[in-house]
């Protein structure tokens, strides 16, 4: 029983601690992809205390000094705002984002003494059911982030991405019944193990063949959940300041930061679970390799597992950067433009979606 | 049952520690020098002209309620979703039927002018 605790709690603050550097790594991706895209150098030299080291920190810096910087800022918080609700904005921004991470599989099991660790933090059969309750919960840190501060572009941020993320929510909750019909089950590991099969023997079977259109809008509407360009209207620094995060400084506004970065995550990881073969590395299978063609190539199930994360990490990644690089590249929306992407482009489109899904799978047997 | 929710609980408790150390992160470790300008709230160099928490277009409230109606459309087909292959075509149809229904609400609501934002 405790043995079965201690396990679920190392998986769970393993897999805290590798989100968070990978919140830490996409801070660097940002600062110095933006740069390259922009065709300018970005942040690189960093020294503590004005100069007391010889030498300059260099690409260290935005890992290590941002975040030092980050949390020795004074605290301010405005005349007329609420203290509690001012304090749960930012917490409620990133507390449910990292709890969703709880369900999503980072690898199929390892062998450890006998004993199958499955390698997620809770084998939740609701688990996508999870997902989407866990994260729809991270607009109250938005609301109540603009609410609280007391400051009309806070509350106008705080509205505009409240009524964004609801629209998108419900484009995204469609798409993703598309995947659930394909799969027949809610529970992630379950969907990821089923993309280890093979169409024609050769084709890894990943949800991205069956549901093209579900993952295009699940990454539309995702990108718009997480509120960054082109879908930043709730922050629009050109209009709003900074929008519900105006009044924040310091680790508050660090941590709306790291919210940003994990909702990414979030995204990239829920795509590749249900999309890109999750953790599957093509024809390896926990004994080894079976290419096509009969050649086995054995392997210890350690490395079979350590590969599993590991292409679950690269998978997660190159999303990742394939939504900084949208971030640098699109022009930001209009706010009437959004809705109408949102209701009149995106919810017919999972609305017809699911039907012809419905309607292949049935007819088709 | 429940212990598939022991994950979730432990993910609970360390996640909330982690997030409040990192939003309280200022709090502990900043400095504090008050000062009634510094206090005010940024209204781009002006002082604050009053309250900020004012009236705000209908249009929020408008997709709140179209939210929770479409959003709780959405649920019902997650069910229905898992099991629709062993209901066969007579699942299909009454799920066609619903979602029909769901489509005359969005053309009415698209019709109303409830989704125009001018």
């Amino acid at each position: 029983m405790w043995g079965e605790v201690g396990i679920a709690a190392a998986k769970s603050l393993a897999v805290l601690v590798m989100v968070l550097n990978l919140c830490v790594v996409l801070l660097w991706v940002e600062r110095k992809g933006s740069a390259l895209i922009q065709d300018r150098i970005g942040a690189n030299r960093a020294n503590v205390f004005g100069g007391i080291l010889p030498f300059n920190l260099g690409i260290v810096n935005t890992m290590i000094a941002d975040p030092i910087k980050m949390f020795t800022k004074e605290d301010v918080v405005p005349a007329g705002a609420d203290r509690l609700l001012h304090f749960l904005g930012p917490f409620l921004a990133v507390f449910p984002v990292m709890v969703t991470f709880a369900a999503v599989p980072f690898g199929d099991v390892l062998l450890i003494g006998g004993r199958e660790i499955d390698l997620q933090v809770a084998a939740l059969d609701v688990g996508l059911l999870y997902v989407l309750a866990m994260a729809s919960l991270a607009v109250y840190g938005v609301v109540l982030g603009g609410w609280s501060s007391n400051s009309r572009w806070a509350l106008l941020g705080g509205i505009r991405g409240s009524a964004q993320m609801i629209s998108y929510e419900i484009a995204m909750g469609l798409a993703l019944i598309g995947a659930v019909m394909t799969y027949g089950t809610l529970d992630l590991q379950v969907i990821a193990r089923a993309q280890g099969e093979y169409l024609w023997g050769v084709v890894p079977a990943w949800g991205i063949l069956y549901q093209p259109l579900a993952f295009f809008i699940f990454l539309v509407a995702g990108i718009a959940e997480t509120k960054r360009v082109p879908f930043d209207l709730p922050e629009g620094e050109s209009e709003l300041t900074s929008g519900y995060f105006t009044e924040y400084s310091g680790s508050k506004q660090a941590t709306f930061m790291l919210g940003d970065f994990a909702e990414i995550i979030l995204v990239s990881a829920l795509a590749t679970t249900l999309f890109f073969g999750a953790w599957q590395v093509p024809f390896l299978a926990r004994d080894g390799w079976y290419f096509p063609g009969g050649t086995h190539l054995a392997m210890p199930q350690l490395a079979v597992a350590a590969l599993q994360v590991a292409s679950f990490i690269v998978k997660v990644l190159l999303l990742c950067c394939f939504q900084i690089l949208v971030r640098w590249s699109l022009p930001r929306y209009r706010y009437d433009q959004l809705m109408n992407l949102g209701w009149k482009r995106l919810l017919p489109l999972s609305l017809a979606n699911v039907v012809v899904t419905g309607a292949v799978i049935v007819l088709a047997g | 049952m429940l212990d598939q929710y022991v994950g979730v609980i432990l993910s609970f408790l360390l996640a909330a520690i982690i997030v409040a150390v990192m939003v309280s992160g200022s709090m502990l470790l900043g400095p504090r020098k008050r000062s009634p300008v510094k206090d005010q709230v940024f209204e781009c160099g002006n002082a604050p002209s009053g309250p900020a928490r004012g009236r705000f277009s209908v249009h929020f409230y408008l997709v709140a309620i179209l939210f929770i109606v479409f959003d709780v459309e959405v649920v019902f087909l997650y069910p229905w979703a898992i099991v629709f292959r062993s209901l066969g075509v007579p699942g299909l149809v009454e799920m066609l039927l619903f979602i029909g229904v769901l489509a005359v609400g969005l053309a009415y609501v698209w019709k109303k002018g409830a989704l125009a934002w001018n």
